[in-house]
């Protein structure tokens, strides 16, 4: 077409590389495409990842075959409690027999419960070796040989390393006892005292800014400052933590001016001073949420309030709060998932000791499910790696959970 | 509703209004029968308002706190005698056992994982923000950003056991096992990436979706392709936004913990290796106070200066994109 008009020079340089730029703008396009599939690669690999160390074969080799235990043609589970009671007597040592008698007398536990501890102490079944799934699927005979060469007295056993007696049962020095009872725990512990004290301290002041704060310097210097405090990064909360909480209000955080301390060596390292530094981390979170949530409240409502004559509370208490809430909501929950992931802090806080007994109050001396993870990461040995994959998927199930919350708060929020 | 949205559009901002309004209907009838006009004090009220005020102020106190307790223990850190400030910035050998405190090796480890987290987040976030902007259907879009979101969601600790259990082997396959060792700085700060690669992608989208439509439209009008729009037009327009993702990437980077300290090795270790073992400053701070460390030594007068630097690098970083956001904005309309 353009044949039949006179050729300007620019003209001509326009079209003669209009092919190669037509390409390389397909070119490009299928570049951004792919970075952005990357991205998703890379969640797969990680969802994979998980996955692939909690299902697998492991090779279990027993201390004494339980057919040994027993006479022949019997099974152990076949026996009544004294039969049970006496292999135990006569296979562990009589400090450890004294000590078990003395935690709960034997008389007082049931059958399984002595099965159990023959289990753990005489049987004493130890994981040698672990597969992970990839190996365990597509690679079993290479499993099978090593299993001959390696460990000829082992089991084979395809096991998934999250199970009932995982999440039931508390930390242990060996995996297969292993379970996440007392991260569990203190993971809730921590995160309902942190909503307690974050949430109305972030809601509060996200009020105070939006509805009774004018523009002076000091109402600018919290805004500029909330904005900063989100882009700390969070290991300086907990040094933070570390230096107020647990050392200087250690009489506070430790229990001892309430006369309520677990030991006599307690210190302020405890599940109340992981919930303050907690909270004090997502506060600015809560607060820039709450703030976007407050100001979406259309004017007219506030206007016809106080037409009505209702004073600036009755105002924001009956009308601006009611109206926001399932933005709040949705901020908070989000900050509280941001809360459970958080492990750096408290690490500090806490320091990583091995703790195996239950919270039972704010000063109880805690772990949580990310420092369990930590810790059980940084152990050299596989099963370790085994267990430390079970107890991040709970804990994604978690997250997961919370967020699908956020979500359903902030379609019921979009529909009104 | 549709009702309330154009009120509150067209209605001024309330805080505003209501400043000299709260005389007004505070009024009421007194006894002479006159209306007096004169504001009645609520002291229930003036509470409340004291109170939310507090609120508000626990932010101020939290800052104060962290420079006020970060800067006691840094102080008295280089009061120690054998501490000298001097070779504190200058010196190549962090070990404390014998009285070398120099900062260098911990920062550049520090700096090498973030550089590899950029290599990573910077190219890949950057495209997939402009394919979300500029090419992908809405149907696409609203499948896709969700999935990068959860990226950002997933805990720190579980980019550690990544980087353990999946790229530091994959790394050891491709370059052998003799060259990468188990602990790396290359595998946590390529994993870093991972984690900052959404971050810098939902921040570039809004700035690039923030650039008016007539732009888009006068360059298709003169023949300019799919790409040119987006990387002459869109991508210059919304520089300054991006700019700011990128820098809050970094200082994401800078104090990121979880994975430094689960894959990139303990030890403090002077090295522009990729494949070997060193300690960042956030790695030294988790490991030392993981220990259970005692107040009175200098272990623990020491993670509170590193701390102090690493609060003063981000908080940089910080202020130069909140910066960056409100100067060289491009306004348009």
């Amino acid at each position: 077409m353009s044949s039949h008009l006179p050729q300007s020079p620019l003209d001509n340089h326009v079209t003669s590389n209009l092919p190669g730029r037509h390409r390389a703008s397909r070119i490009w396009r299928y570049i951004f495409l792919g970075s952005t599939v990357i991205g998703i690669i890379f969640l797969s690999a990680l969802l994979l990842n998980i996955s692939n160390g909690v299902i697998g074969y492991v090779a279990i080799e027993n201390k004494i075959q339980p057919g040994k235990l027993v006479p022949a043609g019997v099974t152990l589970e076949e026996l009544d409690q004294d039969a049970l009671r006496s292999i135990l007597q006569a296979n562990i040592s009589s400090g450890l027999y004294r000590r078990l008698d003395r935690d709960i007398p034997f008389t007082d536990r049931s059958v399984d419960e002595i099965l159990k501890l023959i289990n753990q102490y005489v049987i004493e079944p130890t994981v040698v070796e672990s597969w992970d799934l990839y190996t365990s699927l597509f690679h079993k005979d290479t499993v099978l040989t090593e299993v001959a060469q390696n460990h000829p007295n082992a089991e084979l056993r395809f096991i998934s390393w999250l199970n009932g007696q995982f999440l039931v049962q508390p930390q242990n020095n060996r995996p297969e006892f292993s379970g996440i009872r007392t991260a569990l725990l203190g993971s809730l512990w921590t995160i309902v005292i942190t909503i307690l004290v974050a949430f109305p301290l972030g809601i509060g002041a996200a009020i105070y800014l939006e509805e009774y704060s004018t523009d002076n310097w000091i109402n600018r210097l919290i805004r500029t400052n909330i904005y900063n405090l989100a882009g700390v990064p969070s290991i300086i909360y907990g040094m933070l933590g570390l230096a107020i909480f647990v050392r200087a209000m250690a009489p506070l955080t430790s229990g001892a001016i309430f006369s309520l301390t677990d030991s006599p060596t307690a210190n302020g390292r405890t599940i109340l001073s992981a919930s303050l530094t907690l909270a004090l981390l997502v506060l600015p979170l809560i607060i820039i949420n709450g703030q976007e949530a407050i100001r979406a409240v259309p004017g007219s409502l506030r206007q016809a309030s106080y037409g009505l004559g209702a004073t600036k509370l009755q105002t924001v208490w009956h009308h601006v709060l009611p109206n926001a809430i399932p933005g709040i909501l949705t901020g908070t929950i989000l900050a509280i998932s941001r809360a459970i992931g958080e492990t750096a802090p408290l690490v500090v806080v806490g320091a990583s000791t091995f703790i195996d007994f239950d919270p039972t109050s704010p000063f109880s001396k805690f772990t949580t499910l990310p420092i369990q993870i930590y810790q059980w990461v940084s152990r050299p040995q596989a099963e370790f790696r085994n267990i430390a994959a079970a107890a991040i998927i709970v804990l994604m199930i978690l997250l997961l959970t919370l967020n699908t919350l956020a979500i359903a708060a902030r379609n019921r929020y979009i529909r009104r | 509703m549709l009702i309330d949205e154009f009120m509150a559009y067209i209605t001024p901002p309330i805080n505003k209004l209501n400043n000299d309004s709260t005389s007004a209907h505070n009024s009421s009838v007194d006894s002479t029968g006159s209306i007096s006009l004169r504001r009645r004090s609520r002291p229930g009220e003036n509470l409340i308002r004291g109170f939310l005020f507090s609120c508000g102020a626990v932010s101020i106190l939290t800052t104060v706190g962290i420079v006020y307790e970060l800067g006691k223990e840094a102080l008295a850190f280089f009061l120690t005698p054998e501490v000298n400030l001097w070779e504190f910035f200058t010196g190549t050998k962090w070990q404390p056992q014998i009285q070398e405190f120099g900062i260098l090796p911990l920062v550049n480890a520090t700096l090498a994982t973030t550089f590899y987290a950029m290599l990573i987040a910077i190219p890949l976030g950057l495209s997939a923000a402009i394919y979300l902007s500029e090419y992908a259907t809405p149907k696409a879009h609203n499948i896709l950003k969700p999935i990068l979101e959860v990226l950002a969601g997933i805990p720190t600790v579980v980019y550690g056991y990544f980087a353990l259990t999946f790229m530091t082997p994959l790394l050891r396959q491709i370059f052998g096992n003799d060259i990468v060792s188990i602990y790396n700085t290359a595998s946590a700060g390529l994993v870093m990436g991972i984690l900052i690669l959404p971050l810098i992608t939902s921040m570039s989208e809004d700035a690039l979706s923030a650039v008016p439509h007539s732009l888009r439209e006068a360059a298709f009008a003169i023949g300019a392709t799919r790409v040119e729009v987006a990387v002459k037009i869109v991508l210059p327009a919304a520089i300054s936004g991006i700019a700011a993702a990128i820098i809050v990437g970094l200082s994401r980077a800078i104090g990121e913990t979880m994975i430094v300290a689960i894959a990139a090795g303990s030890g403090p270790n002077f090295t522009f290796n990729p494949f070997k073992s060193a300690e960042t400053m956030t790695g030294y701070i988790v490991r030392i106070s993981g220990g259970d460390v005692s107040y009175a030594s200098i272990d623990y007068n020491s993670i509170f200066a590193i701390g102090l630097l690493l609060f003063f690098m981000t908080l940089t970083l910080n202020i130069i994109s909140q910066r960056i956001v409100r100067h060289f904005r491009e306004e348009y309309e």
